[in-house]
């Protein structure tokens, strides 16, 4: 399983030690070619507005939705989470829109306001810890999004079929829950896609 | 040994939720080129070219250099107006080891301060205790042993220091290499040798047996100080710089919306000659520079601060 890594500026390096703990191959993606082979695609942390330049420029923008499209699982962090929602605002904000979610951008204020807390989730029986840097807050989740963690009452770990995204940065910890979560995910869509292959 | 392990995942006396969020502010600016502004039509313009972040000054170095005078932290009614302007973070910078000016940034909410050797030193012994502040610290160095002093200190970041306003990439190279070269020899080294190591670069020996393993800072490691070009970008980052700072460059060149990103796009593909290339392709005049052999040490900003 190949998971490729955004890696146009931001934390890049944080998400490929976290899924080389967990065994995965990873690979860099900065080139639309660089993202085919890939089964897994991470969006990481850093500035939404530079990566979405960036995305637009290259064609990689295009790339992601037809890897969307064909059923490729996507992990967005803080920033990434940004560019996956179908609505960005404060301000406003082109994206990917490929997650039915409205976001608000740095909602908790500038750096002073950011810090490591701890939420409930789905995904286990203890609580989560959640380093938010600068981050966003998810305002609405559309129907049929699922909410797999909270902070503060707000969704801040989402996910529907194969897209997962998180306000938070998951990599800058030690736990591996949620990376391990969006492996299945991968493994998921790879053991279809090679099911529909056969059919 | 995991060169690739990330900045700020490890535990250690330094594991408080505090500098894990300091840190990983600074992991968030990776990849990018953090662009020196002197107002807010500027910031807008390196927003609009793809930095991560700006760093808001009154003066550019290379204007500070020309026009002399005391320089210290910017009015912070352009410091406002940037910040209200954009949404990527605003750094600020303070006069090394003047607290007082680091107190008002951070009341002011700046995202990164920088205790920069392009302003006049306030203090010529001793640079701010940085631990005390919510607000991270980027902090420059020439070498290994200056950069740890200040993460001891408690910057969250490290640059060269380079040489700033003079154009010239060289001091920014000779301290990257300088940094680089002196981790690698740590982890070729025994235990026993670490103490005398410690003694040498006047650095706390639990950061020097700390790199002795990971071959790495315990804080991302930019490069600043004399960028002027996207080739110049690329050669500071293959060197080793984990992102860039670009001063004077920029804006006092004569196209600087078209050099912000080339510079943008050079120090992302910075492993691709092709990308590079194209980055050069329509770029006009470079800012002049000077030649740092021609000048004498009190000029060099770079020796302020130890």
């Amino acid at each position: 399983m190949k998971i490729g890594i955004l890696a146009v500026q931001g934390d890049f390096e944080a998400h490929a030690a976290m899924l080389e703990r967990l065994g995965a191959e990873t690979a860099e993606v900065r080139t639309p070619a660089q993202l085919e082979g890939c089964d897994g695609l991470i969006l990481p942390g850093g500035e939404s507005t530079t990566q979405l330049q960036f995305l637009r420029e290259e064609g990689l923008a295009d790339a992601i939705e037809k890897f969307a499209k064909q059923g490729g699982a996507i992990f967005g962090t803080c920033a990434g989470a940004i560019l996956l929602a179908t609505e960005v605002q404060n301000p406003k904000q082109d994206s990917l829109k490929l997650l039915d979610m409205t976001v608000l951008r740095n909602a908790y204020g500038r750096q002073i306001a950011s810090d490591v807390v701890s939420g409930p989730t789905k995904l286990k029986s203890e609580p989560l810890e959640m380093v938010f840097i600068r981050g966003p807050i998810i305002e609405r989740a559309g129907p049929g999004v699922r909410v797999l963690a909270e902070y503060a009452g707000k969704p801040a770990l989402v996910q529907r079929d194969q897209i997962m995204a998180a306000t938070f940065h998951p990599e800058l910890t030690d736990d591996t829950t949620v990376h391990e979560h969006f492996l299945s995910l991968v493994a998921a869509g790879a053991s279809q896609a090679a099911g529909s292959a056969k059919s | 040994m995991d060169a690739k392990k990330p900045n700020g995942s490890g535990n250690g006396t330094k594991g408080s939720n505090e500098w894990r969020v300091k840190v990983g502010l600074a992991e968030m600016l990776k990849g990018g080129v953090i662009m020196d502004v002197t107002n807010a039509e500027q910031a807008k313009i390196a927003e609009k070219a793809g930095a991560c972040a700006v760093m808001a000054l009154e003066r550019v170095p290379s204007d500070i250099r020309k026009e002399g005078g005391v320089a210290r932290m910017a009015s912070i009614k352009v410091i406002r107006e940037i910040m209200a302007t954009v949404t990527i973070p605003v750094m600020a910078k303070v006069r090394i080891g003047h607290f007082a000016e680091a107190e008002v940034l951070q009341a002011l909410e700046v995202d990164f301060i920088d205790e920069s050797e392009v302003l006049t030193p306030a203090d010529e012994e001793n640079h701010i205790w940085k631990h005390d502040y919510r607000v991270p610290f980027v902090c420059g160095a020439r070498n290994l042993g200056e950069a740890l002093r200040r993460i001891a200190e408690g910057a969250a970041m490290i640059r060269t220091k380079g040489e700033a306003g003079s154009g010239n990439v060289v001091e920014a190279v000779r301290h990257m290499r300088a940094i680089v070269s002196q981790m690698k020899k740590l982890t070729t080294m025994r235990d026993d040798e670490l103490m005398h190591q410690a003694k040498e670069l006047g650095a706390p020996l639990e950061l020097i047996c700390q790199i002795a393993k990971t071959g790495k800072l315990p804080v991302p490691n930019f490069s600043a100080g004399g960028i002027a070009t996207p080739a110049d970008a690329v050669l500071v980052r293959r060197l080793g710089a984990e992102a860039v700072f670009v001063g004077s460059g920029i804006f006092k060149s004569s196209d600087p919306e078209t050099r912000a990103k080339a510079v943008v796009k050079a120090a992302t593909h910075f492993e691709d000659a092709k990308a590079v290339l194209e980055a050069h392709e329509e770029l006009g005049e470079a800012m002049r520079g000077l030649d740092v052999r021609q000048m004498e040490e009190k000029d060099m900003l770079s020796t302020r601060g130890w």
